[in-house]
């Protein structure tokens, strides 16, 4: 599991430009950033080298953030990789809350999935382990 | 002071005689120096040598905060202007500013009674008052900086801003203590935890002397538990003196009002008439011994009633009830009316919401639509949107219960509502006319 920095944000002007310069003056990488947007704020999701130097800086500069546990698991860079890695999950009867990917190498992609419910969680993770699939670690992403 | 001390014991009746007393002279005065008090009274068929008893008073025309704008600057003044020692000015954001002159009389009567606060908070000259009330035209600051020399504190005249410095201030110096808005309180407060104090214990205070906005219970018990004193409402208004026309004793139970300088009616602000004692309403005041600037029925717009019966503390002054906000700051939303401090009681049920809100009223479609901005408080776990959702829609169906109107909630950002000095502006009306 990893630790995911999420920023509410207003929908105004200039806003994700200072939460990026933020974390860019705290010498913070990112590797995946993503806005779930509704009328009037947005929620900002960030995988970052450095999630408590992260929300250290967010925090003295005034943004609300929490970190969140999430299960980033590593899949072949090839159409059906998050199709495979699905249908491990499918008839476990959980929620999955959000998820998106991204991919740092050529031959691999990462899928971040945020799943409801602490139980649920482990026995998803333990599902894809045990179906070959490789849970990453922050040391894994850098 | 010790002569404050007994007249806060009075029986009624003696009040009663003081005032009459005091009324008639107001009134004669009035007539006889102010040419605006001349054409009302002639106009109304008001007779001031006519006044036998207080509910005389009645037959008088009411004065309101317009007639004082359109004599400014020197209009209403009731002495020559080498008797005037000092000058405030109301913060006019609507207009022209409104004029309060002060003799030295009228200087000595607002120390003593801000004072009053002092002695309601069991104090005296072992007390040490902050006051970060903003000094100058504002009367908060300078009032509340009479009350504590006069009451023999130790009194530190901090005026409003640089936080910082008042937190370091309150430490160092030891304030028992602190005069200022609630907001900015509150504001003082939310710093020092945010700069990793605790005021609860940092702080030596055992009193706040708070006023010039409405707060609500809520707010009160807030702010109590962070700094660990006990606040007290103070009510004032520039047009009749400033600060310390009545003021909370420790029973916490309404304001008493200096009966012996100022006389209180409250009235239907519809058809101008007299309430009888518990009924709210529009809070009227004729003052009884001010030389400079006497008003008479000066309508304040603020909204209160005479709480009936005697104070468990023992003294005789009546008490007004805490402030549900002036007539102006009241929103008449789609016909129902909504004082702020409704809103704010709701939101304090709400453990996710901040104390930092602002109300702000648009026209859409000819309709008004109410939006409460408002800032989360630390710890709220919003990763999920739809815990947002939920939020929002549990407080919109509370403000809907008690208010009986719709509202939108919006969540922002902290700190992007603004952090006040003085006053806070909780409501932004930008209806058509509203500005």
């Amino acid at each position: 599991m990893i630790d995911q920095i999420t920023v509410f944000l207003e929908n105004s002007e200039g806003r994700l430009a200072a939460l990026c310069r933020t974390l860019s003056d705290a010498g913070v990488n990112m590797s995946a950033l993503t806005i779930a947007d509704t009328a009037d704020y947005g929620v900002v999701r960030i995988i970052c080298d450095a999630p408590a130097k992260a929300k250290e800086a967010l925090v003295a500069a005034d943004f609300r953030t929490v970190v969140t546990k999430v299960a980033c698991i590593q899949v072949p860079n090839r159409p059906g990789g998050l199709s495979d890695l699905l249908s491990v999950l499918d008839g476990l009867n959980l929620n999955i809350e959000y998820g998106y990917c991204f991919s740092v190498k050529q031959d691999t992609a990462v899928d971040v999935l945020k799943i409801s419910g602490e139980a649920e969680e482990a026995e998803a993770t333990a599902a894809l382990e045990k179906a070959g699939f490789k849970l990453l670690s922050l040391e894994d992403l850098s | 002071m010790s002569k404050t001390q007994e007249i806060l014991t009075l029986p009624h009746d003696q009040i009663e005689d003081i005032q009459l007393e005091g009324i008639k002279k107001t009134v004669v005065a009035c007539y006889e120096n102010i040419p605006f008090y001349k054409e009302s009274f002639d106009a109304a068929g008001f007779d001031p040598f006519s006044i036998e008893s207080l509910d005389d008073l009645a037959n008088a025309p009411f004065t309101t905060k317009q007639d004082l704008r359109d004599n400014y600057p020197y209009g209403m003044l009731a002495v020559p202007k080498n008797e005037v020692r000092e000058i405030h000015m109301s913060s006019g954001t609507t207009g022209i500013a409104t004029v309060g002159a002060y003799t030295d009389h009228d200087l000595e009567i607002w120390g003593d009674c801000f004072a009053r606060g002092v002695l309601y908070a069991n104090g005296g000259d072992d007390d040490i008052m902050h006051v970060c009330y903003g000094y100058g035209l504002f009367t908060g600051g300078l009032g509340a900086h009479y009350g504590g020399v006069a009451a023999g504190c130790m009194t530190i005249p901090m005026s409003a801003g640089n936080t910082e410095r008042q937190i370091r201030v309150l430490r160092e110096m030891g304030s028992t203590i602190l005069c200022c808005t609630p907001s900015y309180a509150m504001h003082i407060a939310d710093t020092a935890i945010s700069m990793g104090l605790d005021p609860a214990k940092d702080f030596h205070l055992r009193a706040g002397i708070h006023g010039a906005e409405a707060f609500s219970d809520n707010f009160r018990a807030d702010l109590e538990k962070k700094l660990n004193y006990k606040v007290l409402d103070v009510y004032g208004l520039t047009e009749t003196m400033g600060p310390g026309v009545a003021i909370e004793c420790w029973e916490q139970n309404g304001l008493h009002l200096a009966e012996d300088h100022f006389f209180a009616e409250i009235i239907d602000p519809d058809t101008g008439k007299v309430l009888p004692d518990g009924e709210w309403g529009e809070l009227v005041l004729t003052t009884i011994d001010r030389e400079a600037s006497p008003v008479v029925r000066y309508r304040t717009r603020d909204i209160t009633r005479i709480i009936p019966g005697e104070c468990a503390c023992g003294r005789t002054h009546r008490r007004i009830d805490r402030l549900h906000g002036r007539t102006d700051d009241m929103l008449i939303i789609r016909g129902v009316n909504v004082f702020p401090s409704q809103i704010e009681d709701v939101m304090k049920t709400v453990p996710e919401l901040s104390s930092w809100y602002q109300v702000e009223v648009t026209t859409v479609n000819h309709l008004d639509r109410v939006t409460l901005k408002v800032e989360l408080e630390q710890g709220f776990d919003f990763d999920a949107i739809a815990a947002i959702e939920r939020l929002q829609k549990s407080v919109e169906a509370k403000m809907k219960t008690a208010l009986s109107v719709g509202i939108k909630v919006k969540i922002v950002e902290p700190k992007s509502i603004p952090r006040s000095e003085g006053k806070a502006k909780r409501v932004i009306d930008l209806r058509t006319g509203n500005e």
